[in-house]
């Protein structure tokens, strides 16, 4: 069988080598990558520009960067026919691809935000350090390896006078305003793979790059969002149900609504823009009517109707933006209201990567997707509703482990928690 | 020992050698080492490295760089450059040239791809195009219905028809590749002889490639997992042999030709002829060439 056979269904006329090749890991690859990107624009809104309400979240999401990142990078590795060869690309990157840049932007990437949250919780670890070395012999097995870790991750480094802390926040500063490009370009070179495919009629735009941006940050916003008010008030109830047991030390603040308020309009600006965006190039491409039209339009209009405009535009853009834009925004609208802008953002990944692929290049033949959902054999593991789902989670699994070690929330000094 | 130095004491004096030595030789030592281990680090690497550049400059590098030069410069007068030319006039659709490029390149038969194929078109009086390409081609067009996919058919009367042909395609081996243009890796590139090649033990098998290519030429190989796609047989060309697809067509609709042959009868079919190209509009440059060729053909 050849590659792509397996969720691919001709009908009419398709050239006998035509498949869908680019299956759901790479709707998950850009849709990963938005959020990694997203959730540093969303961290360095507060970093670089200041805006202080944002304060309560700009540490949640630098973190959440962080972890999502190797979702940026498992999609990619499920999806490549020899994933033991993705070295090459930093050995003999060839620079007139688009992706041959991915290896050195994404290392790029990844130091710049290692090297912003060490400086961020230097005195973190510094203080947590010596707060466990000076229990003493008391301390458990547990508490020595986190000691340990600690006084790893300072590097050495033991300074906390004024000067210092003065010198790491200028450090956070610069590392935040260096990340932001490299983030967006991060992002914005995913969609210069899909817009400069000139053998794709529905891929080729140069809005392509913008597009990916501006819903990426969509995305890293929401996701930031939804995960802020679902974690704080997780730890909120604990707090009270450890209050009524008379164990708690300090109670856990419930959600900041003022954060939520200024997260969300930061949110309706770029979901605005996403979406005029989008309908720009599919209004652009209706009146310019080039040959393609012919078959896009049946795509788009007939075939992917629900997939565009009830699941991405009506869903996924148009209530969540009711929801937000309508007074009194309480915390249970602004959860729904997330998820569905996240679902809506994954749904236009979907309908670029899929959609794109849907159509033959003669323009007179369509081509189905199924989505391989019981992994019989490792191809439908790897590239099935299973692999994406792993790629999803597992971000969300290494954030539970990396807050243990970078406390997201402000805590009381020397809380062992 | 810090202990020792009276309160009063300073630093400096010969009164107290031990402490005084004390912090000066910890702070040598410490900058010293820093200083001797950054020294010793550098005439270790430029040890390692001296001898490997030297060999590599006297043996390896100025050797392979005058060979290279060398070979370029004969390479020019007598390198082909292999033009492909087709002649949809004369195929009659039996699907030999498929067959025949699958044996020879180790496809197998029951694979729903192959590095050519032979397509029929049907043109009914109102205008309106039917192709199909049933397994490639590879087993000609034996059934008069329009094959739709899913299983489906359609029968088409034959006064209906306005005009029917067969066209087959292989790679274009474009000028102007956009397959290796997007490869990440290099591992897809363009021979001097014209022909575009991959290396099978390099490709990642990302399928830029595949995507990337307007002609539809490209899919994986299912044993390699690498892109795949036909070489005009560059194994049989480059020994003076013809490609499999050419040797096998009894109608001489396929030929392969040398443009930097003036002798060649298909470099003059091409330089003096009326030929057309596949999507010209990509601005690939194909050295596919079609004789008969008609605008529903994309």
């Amino acid at each position: 069988m050849v590659h792509g056979e397996i969720w691919t269904i001709k009908e009419l006329w398709v050239l006998p080598n035509e498949y869908i090749i680019w299956a759901i890991q790479i709707v998950m690859y850009p849709f990963m990558t938005g959020l990694v990107a997203g959730s540093f624009v969303l961290s360095s809104l507060y970093h670089v520009f200041g805006i202080k309400k944002l304060e309560g979240i700009a540490r949640f999401a630098l973190v959440f960067s962080f972890a999502l990142l190797p979702g940026a990078l498992i999609p990619l590795l499920l999806h490549l026919q020899h994933p033991e060869r993705s070295i090459n690309v930093m050995m003999t990157p060839h620079f007139t691809s688009a992706i041959a840049a991915f290896g050195i932007v994404f290392s790029c990437y990844f130091a710049i935000v290692a090297a912003e949250i060490w400086f961020l919780y230097r005195r973190h670890f510094i203080d947590h350090s010596r707060y466990l070395q000076s229990l003493g012999k008391d301390r458990t097995f547990g508490q020595r390896v986190l000691q340990l870790v600690h006084t790893i991750l300072t590097l050495g480094s033991f300074e906390t006078s004024e000067e210092s802390m003065r010198k790491d926040h200028k450090a956070i500063k610069l590392l935040a305003s260096a990340g932001i490009p490299v983030a967006l370009f991060l992002h914005g070179y995913a969609g210069f793979i899909f817009g400069s495919v000139k053998a794709n009629a529905l891929w080729l735009t140069p809005l392509m790059p913008v597009i990916f941006i501006v819903s990426a940050v969509v995305s890293g916003i929401s996701l930031c969002l939804l995960s802020y008010i679902i974690v704080s008030e997780v730890r909120s109830r604990r707090g009270r149900r450890r209050l009524g047991k008379g164990k708690l030390k300090g109670a856990a603040p419930s959600v900041d609504i003022s954060v939520i308020k200024m997260t969300s309009k930061f949110l309706l600006i770029f979901l605005a823009t996403a979406v005029s965006l989008e309908l720009l190039d599919l209004v652009f491409r209706g009146y310019t009517a080039l040959n393609s039209w012919r078959i896009l339009k049946d795509a788009l209009y007939v075939r992917d109707f629900r997939n565009i405009f009830i699941l991405q535009y009506g869903l996924g853009a148009f209530v969540p933006l009711v929801m937000l834009l309508l007074p009194r925004l309480t915390l249970r609208r602004t959860v729904v209201a997330t998820l569905l802008v996240l679902w809506g953002v994954l749904m236009m990944r979907y309908n670029v990567v899929i959609g794109g692929q849907s159509f033959s290049q003669t323009f007179a033949g369509y081509m189905h997707y199924k989505l391989p959902v019981i992994p019989y054999d490792v191809e439908r593991l790897k590239e099935g509703l299973v692999g994406a789902l792993i790629v999803f989670s597992f971000p969300m699994l290494l954030f539970y482990i990396y807050s243990k070690v970078f406390p997201v929330f402000p805590r009381q000094p020397h809380s062992p928690d | 020992m810090s202990a020792d130095i009276p309160e009063s004491m300073p630093h400096g004096t010969e009164t107290s050698p031990a402490v005084q030595q004390q912090p000066a030789e910890s702070g040598a030592r410490r900058a010293v080492s820093r200083r001797d281990f950054l020294k010793k680090t550098g005439l270790l690497a430029a040890g390692i490295l001296t001898p490997a550049v030297a060999l590599e400059v006297i043996f390896g590098l100025k050797g392979a760089g005058a060979a290279q030069a060398e070979g370029l410069a004969t390479a020019a007068k007598t390198t082909p450059h292999w033009q492909f030319l087709v002649d949809t006039n004369k195929c009659v659709g039996c699907g030999f040239c498929v067959k025949a490029c699958k044996l020879e390149n180790e496809i197998p038969y029951t694979l729903n791809a192959s590095r050519t194929w032979v397509e029929r078109h049907v043109i009914t009086k109102d205008g309106e195009s039917h192709v199909d390409s049933p397994h490639a081609g590879q087993y000609g067009f034996t059934e008069p219905e329009i094959d739709l996919g899913e299983g489906k058919t359609l029968a088409i009367a034959p006064e209906d028809i306005s005009k029917a042909f067969f066209v087959p395609k292989l790679c274009n081996q474009c000028n102007h590749p956009p397959c290796v243009q997007v490869c990440p890796v290099g591992a897809t590139y363009k021979s001097p002889d014209g022909v575009v090649l991959v290396d099978r033990k390099w490709c990642i098998g990302c399928g830029y490639c595949v995507n990337a290519c307007p002609y539809g030429a490209r899919f994986f190989h299912p044993k390699y997992h690498t892109a795949e796609k036909c070489t005009f047989c560059e194994h049989r060309i480059s020994k003076g042999l013809k490609p499999a697809c050419v040797q096998a067509c009894a109608f001489g609709a396929r030929q392969i030709g040398d443009q930097n042959d003036p002798a060649d009868p298909v470099a003059e079919v091409v330089a003096t002829r009326r030929v057309e190209v596949l999507k010209a509009e990509f601005g690939t440059d194909p050295q596919c060439f079609y004789l008969g060729m008609d605008a529903e053909v994309r």
